[in-house]
């Protein structure tokens, strides 16, 4: 199959939603253009199991290589792995439900869902890169529409949350960069530096590099998928953001961020990985506890999921901090899931705000009487957040800590027991809010006349509960899928602990 | 015909009911919700049954010894090699009793629903929840690996989550929900740890295995778990404590017992299957579970024991204060699931040293009956008095003659009164007591007093005392014939479950313990019930003052006891005070003040720095975007040249 069909299919989309008239065209355009990329990474994780079956065990597949600046040895080098696939799918699912949510949007549509494609095509495009520059444009590609996403069709200090959300990421990415080039001046492949991701994990680059390049690299993905303390972008960024560009934000994202954690910065310096890992364990595990204790005193349902995606993002930098097999499996599981979840969640919370026109949880009460597949998704997001066995959150929390633990020094049990603890605070925040919420008496007279969901809603929640479903019931699926992906990681960080 | 064939089909069917009910009962099927939850219930209870007897008495033993069948296993999540969670069907002497038990009584409290719920809006849902609930439980007990129970653990909890909270829009029932679902998930964080500990140290999540590892003195995992310590405390009984505290937070056990008395603002059916008969006593079951390893370590069996005794003495004082008739057969839950604790905890594995063990098992199989029908009979009268205070209730038995006899016979079986259910089994507790630990047969023996009192002094004033004025309808009286029907099969069980000979069918290691059952002996406790019957007698049959006298006259005790020793207000101070205003507070200021402060303050100096290039903000955010577009272009552009 041919990957770079995942960019020319959005790329189609969003050239064709420019010409388009009135909310009905753009919107179908949208629509047709995120099912098509919907069903072709469908078929491109049918085309891998059946690559994979039929014996191929190269570490990537459908690989392509193109040289797109010979004098800096950049390429157009894509392929996918598990990993990949696992996220690209991710993308997929969240793309489609988001444009479903933005259905009725009335300001400027066409802007609005031409930048929305536009960013899945960053996504799906940094997923499958293999050469460092082409990974890094395409982050780029992913940063800015989030921008103007949140500037233009924002609510609440919607200027100062855009801002203050993209040069958080800029730096980032700068770090990032930093990195990256460090890395590239820096090694030698057959004479040349190289960007190739292939290349380098198959040579060793020196250890005093990767001391100096790893924390570049590592804090600038990091800052994606916010890690203490540069998470602050978070809470402001997401709920100033409109529904669609909430679940992208938090999605696919802070995804980003961990992919590059795992990909770049942990598979290409191992060894420097090993060295910081105690210092990644501790940011991820105060993200994990500080972001769980801070959602409790959030009144906004949208603080309130945006810290908690802090704390569950916590867990994917303490799955790959800890560097076993296990918690760096939970680590990629914990990203598909929370991905898909969170979603779900600002979907609902969306959902919510556009009958009620508020998102404090004090205005809000009882809504279970009057809305009750809302309602119902609500709670279904809350259990998956706080790790019901059955959906994907327990099964990628349970996934890390297990991989947690098999670390036997004590310095690294009391991290895992102190990221345990926060399933207890978890339960506290979600039921808190869903017992005022969903539950409980209505406060407002006018909620009376709320309606139910929409075929449209229903249609984006149902496809994100199927995904948490999938995961929750069949993880041996999502598993086995990742597990080439994240072993090959695991042979390059064995290489240097011994 | 084999076990796989159809033993899946015992979870499966409930959980059939939930997602057939979940997702279209509301609409579609609304009424029929009912007969088809029950229905589903009922071939599983059938099959349940018939599992039993062929487990029992064709090919579950082997010489003579009853053995551990698995009926299938499939790995569902692998971590390594030789960890992984399966997901799997065990069946021994215990989860198949369990099988038994709890399609049984989920079967009597759906029948029993039809006519209590009739005409609840949200029917459809309620008998969806049922069915979660029932699927969860079975799943728990036939799992075979610590992580399918822990999974089934949670779900167990979620169920009755939802069911407490089923009347939503009540605050007092969404709070209790809350509470109930986040102590026992505190408990279950001490669950999980002691997993990650047992399973680190045996290599293994599988229960068999890990048992087989860890009871052979010379094993490599035997001597790694025993040998490393925290605290002068080995990993082993770190490992078993923590699971147990798991145990203890769902079998509401002091001090975790705070959420049980609560929960009872869910419908009262609920309470009766899920808060008396079932998942109550998972706690209990999870330790017979892991007996062979809580056997390895004199600690957490004496923890299992002293935990398990205070509960039982705690809630007894408790119960003989309360007002609210299913208060009093919470506490009284509480108090019964304690003696079936410390019966484990004073038992030894294998022959006539793992009597409690039995004694547990079958107290366990014994309260289920007497217990729920005690909740079933007080469903009744509250769905006939519209009332759950005892001060509203007084005379019934004139207006429910078959619920009168009902109630007395479960309170007969619970005070120990001979030849009924709870005689047998809580004679063997205090037996298994006695051989082991005179103070604990001794307060078990008070316990058992008060018990009897607190039973009848509910009794009296419920059925008896004075006629208080009610807006009974007559149009519903008693109830329907599908309330009636399963208050006297269960009352029937609740006589005659005490003539099984349990020991011939659940030991600790699988062989046949006889009956040591010793007349002389049962004398203590059989006076001790009468004499609590009589007390109750005498200050509840009529109305009159004393008990306003006696309580007077206790003074501090009778008011401690009545405020449940203030427990709940220890707890809300630590909540509210230490985890809200110390933690959660101070973190969501420092977020937004210290942390964010920081990066805005360099964002400033950037913003001073670029007030001088003033000129190009336009305040357009359109406008931003198209300098970023151009910044980064123009940047790339450099890089490239540069470095060339």
């Amino acid at each position: 199959m041919n990957l770079s069909l995942l960019l020319i299919v959005p790329l189609i989309t969003a050239l064709g939603i420019l010409p388009a008239k009135g909310l009905k065209q753009v919107r179908a355009i949208a629509m047709a253009g995120a099912a098509v990329q919907f069903l072709l990474c469908g078929f491109l994780l049918f085309a891998y199991l059946q690559e994979r079956a039929s014996g191929n065990t190269a570490a990537f597949l459908f690989e392509d290589d193109y040289s797109w600046y010979a004098a800096l040895n950049i390429h157009y080098h894509i392929g996918v792995d598990g990993i990949s696939i696992a996220m690209i799918l991710l993308t997929a699912f969240v793309v489609l439900a988001g444009v479903l949510v933005s259905w009725k949007m009335e300001k400027m549509n066409k802007e609005f869902f031409f930048l929305l494609i536009f960013l899945s095509l960053g996504a799906y495009g940094y997923f499958i890169s293999l050469d460092l520059f082409t990974l890094f444009f395409f982050l780029e590609v992913a940063v800015i529409p989030k921008f103007l996403l949140i500037g233009i069709w924002g609510s609440g200090k919607k200027e100062y949350s855009a801002m203050k959300l993209a040069l958080m990421l800029m730096g980032g990415s700068a770090l990032v960069f930093v990195g990256l080039a460090g890395v590239y001046f820096n090694t030698d492949v057959n004479g040349a530096h190289s960007f190739d991701i292939t290349q380098l994990s198959a040579v060793n680059i020196p250890v005093d590099v990767q001391e100096l390049f790893f924390p570049f690299a590592f804090i600038g993905f990091g800052v994606f998928t916010a890690l203490f303390p540069f998470h602050t972008w978070v809470p402001d960024g997401h709920s100033s953001a409109p529904t669609a560009a909430s679940m992208f934000l938090a999605g696919i994202s802070m995804k980003l961020g961990g992919y590059g954690c795992l990909r770049v910065a942990t598979f290409l310096m191992p060894a420097a990985a090993h060295e910081y890992s105690p210092i990644i364990v501790a940011l991820s595990c105060i993200a994990i506890l500080y972001g769980a204790f801070a959602t409790m005193m959030q009144t906004d349902l949208k603080y309130i999921n945006a810290y908690s995606s802090v704390s569950h993002c916590g867990f994917v930098l303490l799955g790959i901090g800890m560097l076993t097999k296990t918690s760096i499996d939970g680590a990629v599981l914990q990203m598909v899931s929370h991905g898909l979840m969170t979603a779900l969640f600002f979907a609902v919370i969306g959902m919510i705000y556009e009958r009620a026109h508020t998102r404090e949880v004090a205005r809000l009460g009882g809504l279970l009487k009057v809305m009750p597949f809302i309602s119902t998704v609500f709670v279904i997001a809350g259990l998956c957040s706080l790790g019901l066995p059955g959906l994907s959150g327990f099964v990628a929390e349970m996934t890390v800590f297990m991989g947690s633990w098999e670390n036997a020094d004590s310095y690294y049990r009391i991290a895992t027991i102190l990221s345990c603890a926060s399933i207890v605070v978890t339960a506290v925040y979600i039921l808190r809010a869903t017992g005022k919420v969903i539950n409980g008496p209505i406060v407002d007279k006018t909620h009376l006349s709320f309606t139910d969901a929409s075929w449209n809603e229903r249609l984006a929640a149902g496809l994100l509960i199927v995904g948490v479903l999938i995961i929750g019931i069949t993880p041996f699926l999502l598993k086995d899928l990742i597990n080439p992906g994240t072993a090959a990681i695991m042979t390059k960080i064995l290489g240097v602990i011994k | 015909m084999s076990y796989s064939s159809y033993i899946a089909l015992i979870p499966i069917l409930p959980l059939a009911g939930f997602v057939l009910l979940g997702l279209f009962g509301r609409k579609y099927l609304k009424n029929a919700s009912g007969i088809i939850g029950t229905g589903l219930l009922l071939v599983a209870a059938v099959l349940a049954l018939y599992t039993a007897y062929h487990y029992f008495f064709v090919d579950g033993k082997v010489g003579d010894q009853y053995q551990s069948i698995t009926a299938f296993k499939f790995t569902w999540l692998s971590f390594s090699d030789n960890v992984s969670i399966d997901m799997g069907i065990v069946l021994d002497p215990i989860s198949v009793m369990m099988l038994v038990v709890v399609t049984f009584v989920s079967l009597m409290v759906h029948i029993f629903s039809l006519g209590y719920m009739k005409g609840e809006e949200r029917f459809s849902t309620y008998y969806a929840f049922l069915g979660l609930f029932t699927f969860s439980m079975l799943g728990l007990v036939v799992s075979g690996n610590l992580f399918q129970v822990y999974m089934f653990w949670e779900l167990v909890g979620v169920s009755s989550y939802l069911l407490i909270g089923y009347y939503y829009d009540k605050p007092s029932a969404v709070a209790a929900s809350k509470k109930a679902f986040i102590v026992t998930r505190f408990a279950d964080l001490g669950f999980l740890i002691g997993i990650l500990v047992l399973a680190y140290y045996g290599g293994t999540l599988d229960i068999g295995t890990l048992i087989q590892k860890l009871t052979q003195q010379q094993s490599a995992e035997f001597l790694a778990i025993s040998t490393a310590s925290l605290f002068g405390v080995s990993a082993l009984s770190w490992g078993l404590c923590l699971v147990f505290m798991g145990g203890a937070g769902k079998s509401a056990m002091f001090p975790l017992h705070i959420w049980l008395p609560d929960a009872m603002e869910g419908p009262t059916p609920v309470s009766a299957l899920i808060h008396a008969a079932t998942m109550v006593v998972a706690g209990v079951y999870l330790v017979a579970r892991l007996f062979p390893l809580f056997t390895l370590t004199q600690a957490s069996l004496t923890v299992v024991t002293y935990v398990g005794l205070v509960s039982a003495l705690i809630a007894a004082v408790i119960a003989c204060t309360q007002t609210d008739i299913k208060r009093v057969l919470a506490y009284s839950t509480m108090s019964q699931i304690g003696y079936m604790m410390f019966a484990l905890g004073v038992s030894g594995y294998g022959g006539e040293n793992g009597l409690g063990y039995t004694a547990s098992m079958f107290h366990l199989f014994t309260h289920a009956f007497f217990k729920s029908l005690l909740f079933l009979c007080a469903g009744a009268v509250i769905h006939l008095v519209h009332s759950n205070e005892m001060k509203d209730m007084g005379g019934l038995r004139k207006f429910m003659p078959v619920t009168n006899i009902c109630f007395l016979i479960a309170c007969l079986a619970i005070a120990g009164v001979p030849p009924l259910a709870g005689f047998f089994s809580k004679e063997e507790i205090l037996l298994a007591a006695y051989n082991s630990n005179k103070l604990v047969y001794g307060e078990a023996l008070f316990t058992s007093g008060l018990t009897a009192f607190y039973m009848f002094r509910l009794y009296f004033s419920i059925f008896w005392n004075k006629q208080k004025d009610f807006h009974h309808h007559n149009d519903h009286g008693e109830g329907t014939m599908s309330m009636k029907i399963p208050l006297i099969i269960l009352a029937l069980c609740s006589a005659g479950a005490g003539f099984i000979h349990f020991g011939e069918f659940v030991s600790s290691d699988g062989k046949a313990l006889e009956s040591q059952f010793d007349p002389v002996f049962s004398a203590a406790p059989v006076l001790f019930g009468l004499a609590g019957i009589m007390l109750a007698w005498v200050m509840y049959k009529r109305e009159t003052d004393k008990p306003q006298k006696v309580a007077a006259s206790l003074g501090g005790l009778y008011r401690a006891a009545y405020h449940k020793f203030y427990i709940d207000e220890v707890y809300l101070f630590f909540t509210k005070k230490i985890i809200f205003n110390l933690i959660g507070r101070p973190a969501a200021w420092i977020d937004r003040n210290v942390v964010d402060g920081l990066v805005n303050a360099s964002a400033n100096i950037t913003a001073d720095i670029s007030a001088m290039i003033k000129g190009l903000q336009s305040g357009k955010v359109q406008a931003y975007a198209l300098y970023f577009f151009g910044g980064i272009v123009t940047l790339a552009v450099v890089f490239l040249y540069w470095w060339k």
